[in-house]
């Protein structure tokens, strides 16, 4: 299909539609070989490149032009994925040509992660093999939709049609197994390019096109998911224009149509939005569909940020804490139960612990064991995470790009595997209670305890901007309610990242997760009968409920003030030259500048300070403090 | 857009190569913005970077937004076309993007780098004083217009390609890059170079630079020159490149392929003068675009290998 654009100025630019493809083998299947073929015979391989690679006798060693790196040229292998790039008046296409050896699954796996179709080598003398099974055994993980099976050297069995019949028999029954949803069978001479390029003479008895003829034709419109209502939108990067317009959140389409006037919603948030306006790139465009990049704004300006993720009202993914997944393992270091990765999925990084492996498919033998103790180099095995902050994750099977992850080593930023997602759950504590840990009661009651302090335990929960004075406060408080004979403590947000949230960094997701383990650290303070004192910018409104309702349920006073300076002020103030710093592009997310601040609505104290001073603030807090622990 | 032969395929669905290719390059472009610290854009005023500069100006020039988040880079090796310097410098200021020019000249000026002989290519020398400039820019990554399909090195290396403290390559060790999920981890004094054309070929350049409408330096065209013959290519006659004993200038039709050091960048007889000629003539091209003009390339099987192993483009 060829695709004509017709711009502006009359000129006709010739355009394509596009195929990515990957091909696995060793140079003993011929796959070197085909690929150099195919480049030849569609006139790709240029003069000089076929220079380059002339063997003995002057014939062009087709094999050669692919291994790319001095170290493959030498040893005569492909160890790393190379990108060839040919055309034919109908298509362009990427292929991902990658090395078949066990020894390089992992580059297998990479190569055909992004394949619209894979052809899959089989010598004609030896029918499927182990190698054979490996490759569309991957190519099934990652539920690559069309495979061409290409029967190779059919000039050495003599083009003889039973035998090509048997290997087709073959590899029929492997994708049945396999489940592979899409299989033509080819019988072709990658040397001498019967049925390559053009339909060969040689074999009157087949009767599809030829191996080109099928990567041409092979329909790929339903590859694409434009259903309206599985809409994701991850989102990348936002722009923050000028105050009289509205944010663009920008990101690359995975699943879904878009256009103006639609209805979506913002999720881990799951605030409702209209989307206003729809930039594809495109001019002559106004909706977009999957794999476009787009920038869209909402009719209502609201908090969406880098790794929240714009879906369809109707069809929500799960906030996932827990993450059934296939992995392939791609570093020297093993992966075990306990280890800790970053996880990145689509837009989003989290923390991730392994609970769980599953089993471990073993690359050469292709045998599955289960509960082994871990997984090596080039193994692909099922495992179980456990997430620090929610994952807006879909299956896999539904979508390949909300569906998937890589794994990274923290301490050496290696990518050390790449997981597709089989299932992923929600944790909601009050619903899922896990059988075997159960809260312990205390022998004492919380009446006990607090009648030994001859105190009653509450949290004051301190919220305002960078350098608003929040932490002059606290610790003002603390130390006039230790002089009264009270036992308190100031719980301070960036003390509590140099340890229990030392895995968190600043975006939503991760402030949001700081803000619940500070409110889960105050209540048992609280609970023990301390005034834990917090300190924390806790920016989201979101966020600050958390704590509130955790301790509304636990039957604690919660006092929430807002420490109000206006962010001029907390910019000249600036002690620790953090404004400056982040109005210099020196670092981001912070609030106030690149992040949003979303004032209390009804806190119990607010404190303007410019017109109430510290000593007057803590007053006020401890009169609260007196009236809230009095009725307890 | 109105895909012709192909009922089955509903109009809003079809998106060409050049279409995919854009949002793969904005996507990769935006993903380093959000999660570097100090990008920059390599900017050589040749067609690649041209295409990077206007992919730039389209992922980051939305919402009534003009300015890039990040400078424009170029390694200014002093054997330059004119014509191409005065395209970069009106380029770059129409568009009111900063400009940072880091010169070989000043890395030779102030003892960087040796030149042992001033007439011959510097494209070797323009590594160190590429690297000086990230270092001193604090740049943690670095966009280039690498693409896959001009070299056998090339078409292996990552989209996200890092870089040791000392601006290396090591083409055994490169980070796997599953589906589009890059990993933009890096420790301090580490860099990556991101290249977010790797996809695309010579042809989708000029089929782009055709659909964009953009705007190219004059030797793009055909345009009357004068040459010598050398090895087998065409190189201008400059300051820096004087006929030897034995050759003769000739006056020809031509236009280049590529921008780099000019002498080492062969002209190709042509008599395209306009976008549309160029690309009838690269369709019908028996030449890879760096066999034909670039003699660095040419030295050894594994020159640009080695040259990128070193830290270049």
């Amino acid at each position: 299909m060829t695709i004509q654009e017709e711009t502006g100025i009359g000129i006709t630019t010739d355009q394509r539609e596009l195929l990515r493809l990957a091909t696995a083998g060793s140079v003993d299947d011929g796959k070197s070989t085909l690929i150099g073929r195919l480049l030849l015979d569609t006139k790709l391989l240029l003069s000089d490149q076929l220079e380059a690679i002339s063997g003995r006798g002057g014939a062009p060693d087709l094999a050669a032009i692919t291994d790319g790196l001095r170290a493959e040229r030498e040893q005569g292998i492909t160890i790393d994925v190379a990108y060839r790039y040919f055309a034919t008046p109908r298509r362009t296409f990427i292929l991902a040509d990658t090395p078949g050896h066990e020894r390089y699954t992992r580059n297998m796996f990479t190569g055909t992660s992004t394949a619209d179709l894979v052809i899959v080598l089989i010598d004609a003398r030896s029918g499927v093999l182990v190698q054979t099974r490996r490759h569309a055994q991957i190519a099934a993980l990652l539920r690559v939709r069309h495979v061409v099976v290409a029967v190779n050297k059919m000039d050495l069995v003599g083009f003889s049609h039973e035998r090509f019949e048997q290997v087709t028999g073959e590899a029929r029954e492997l994708g049945k197994a396999l489940g592979l949803p899409d299989m033509s069978v080819v019988p072709i001479s990658a040397l001498d390019g019967d049925n390559v390029v053009d339909r060969s003479a040689r074999t009157p008895w087949y009767e599809g096109g030829s191996l080109l003829d099928i990567l041409e034709t092979v329909d790929v419109s339903a590859d694409r998911d434009l259903e309206r209502s599985h809409l994701r939108l991850p989102i990348q990067w936002v722009a923050r224009p000028h105050a009289d317009e509205r944010r663009v959140y920008t990101g690359q389409l995975a699943a879904g149509s878009l256009n103006a006037g639609d209805e979506v919603v913002v999720a881990p948030s799951g605030m409702k939005a209209t989307i206003a306006s729809v930039d594809t790139l495109d001019p002559d465009r106004v909706g977009a569909v999957p794999p476009m990049s787009v920038g869209v704004t909402l009719t209502t300006d609201i908090d969406v940020g880098r790794g929240d993720v714009l879906v369809a009202p109707e069809n929500q993914p799960p906030a996932a804490r827990e993450i059934d997944a296939t992995i392939c393992w791609m570093a020297e270091s093993s992966l075990a139960p306990g280890r800790r990765y970053a996880l990145k999925h689509t837009t989003r990084t989290v923390r991730a612990t392994v609970q769980e492996i599953i089993d471990r498919w073993d690359p050469e033998t292709l045998e599955v064991f289960t509960q082994p103790t871990h997984l090596g180099l080039n193994d692909i095995g099922r495992v179980s995470l456990r997430t620090s902050s929610p994952v807006l994750a879909d299956p896999y099977r539904q979508n390949s790009v909300t569906g998937a992850f890589i794994l990274i080593d923290e301490y050496t930023n290696e990518t050390v595997g790449a997981g597709i997602i089989r299932h992923a759950r929600e944790v909601k504590p009050p619903l899922e209670k896990r059988r075997d840990i159960t809260w312990h009661p205390s022998a004492l009651d919380r009446e006990d305890r607090w009648a030994a302090l001859h105190q009653a335990g509450a949290t004051v929960w301190l919220t305002g901007l960078p350098a608003s004075g929040k932490s002059t406060i606290a610790v003002a408080l603390e130390r006039q309610l230790l002089a009264h004979g009270r036992a308190a403590y100031l719980i301070d947000g960036d003390n509590v990242r140099h340890g229990l949230s030392d895995d968190l960094g600043f975006s939503p997701g991760d402030r949001a997760e700081h803000a619940r383990r500070v409110g889960h650290v105050a209540r048992l303070f609280a609970d023990a009968g301390v005034v834990a004192v917090v300190s924390l910018v806790s920016p989201f409104r979101s966020d600050r409920e958390i704590p509130r309702k955790l301790h509304e349920a636990a039957g604690l006073p919660f006092i929430e003030v807002h420490v109000d300076t206006s962010i001029e002020e907390c910019a000249r103030r600036d002690p620790k030259g953090l404004y400056a710093r982040a109005r210099a592009g020196e670092m981001k997310g912070f609030t106030g500048v690149d992040s949003p601040y979303e004032p209390p609505v009804n806190p119990e104290i607010h404190v303007p300070t410019t017109s109430i001073d510290v000593i007057d603030a803590v007053q006020l807090i401890s009169a609260a403090l007196e009236r809230v622990t009095l009725q307890e | 857009m109105v895909p012709n032969d192909n009922s089955t395929l509903a109009p809003t669905a079809a998106l060409s190569q050049l279409r995919v290719l854009e949002a793969e390059a904005v996507h990769i472009m935006r993903e380093v913005v959000a999660e570097l610290e100090r990008p920059v854009l390599l900017f050589s005023g040749g067609k690649d970077s041209i295409v990077l500069l206007r992919l730039a100006e389209k992922a980051f020039g939305v919402g009534g937004i003009t300015s890039l988040p990040f400078p424009v880079l170029h390694v200014d090796t002093g054997h330059n076309f004119p014509e191409v310097i005065e395209f970069r410098d009106r380029r770059i200021a129409e568009a009111g993007h900063e400009l940072i020019v880091a010169s070989v000249q000043e890395s030779i000026d102030s003892g960087r780098v040796r030149e042992d002989d001033p007439t011959a290519s510097r494209n070797k020398l323009q590594t160190r004083t590429l690297l000086d400039a990230l270092e001193a820019g604090r740049f943690d990554a670095a966009f280039g217009g690498g693409r896959r399909d001009e070299e056998r090195a090339r078409a292996k290396e990552r989209v996200f390609s890092f870089r040791d403290e000392f601006g290396q390559w090591e083409p055994r060790a490169q980070r796997a890059e599953p589906w589009a999920v890059y990993n933009g981890r890096i420790r301090r004094g580490e860099h990556i170079r991101v290249f977010p054309i790797s996809n695309w070929t010579e042809l989708d350049v000029w089929s782009y630079i055709e659909l964009e409408q953009l705007e190219l330096p004059s030797i793009y065209f055909a345009h009357e020159r004068q040459l010598l013959r050398r090895d087998g290519m065409l190189l201008a006659v400059s300051e820096v490149m004087a006929p030897h004993y034995g050759e003769t200038i000739e006056t020809l039709m031509v236009r280049y392929r590529t921008v780099g050091d000019l002498t080492v960048t062969g002209a190709v007889a042509s008599s395209a003068t306009d976008v549309a000629s160029v690309i009838e003539e690269v369709k019908s091209s028996e030449f890879s675009e760096r066999g034909e003009t670039r003699a660095d390339d040419r030295t050894s099987e594994a020159a640009m290998e080695d040259r990128k192993r070193e830290g270049y483009f």
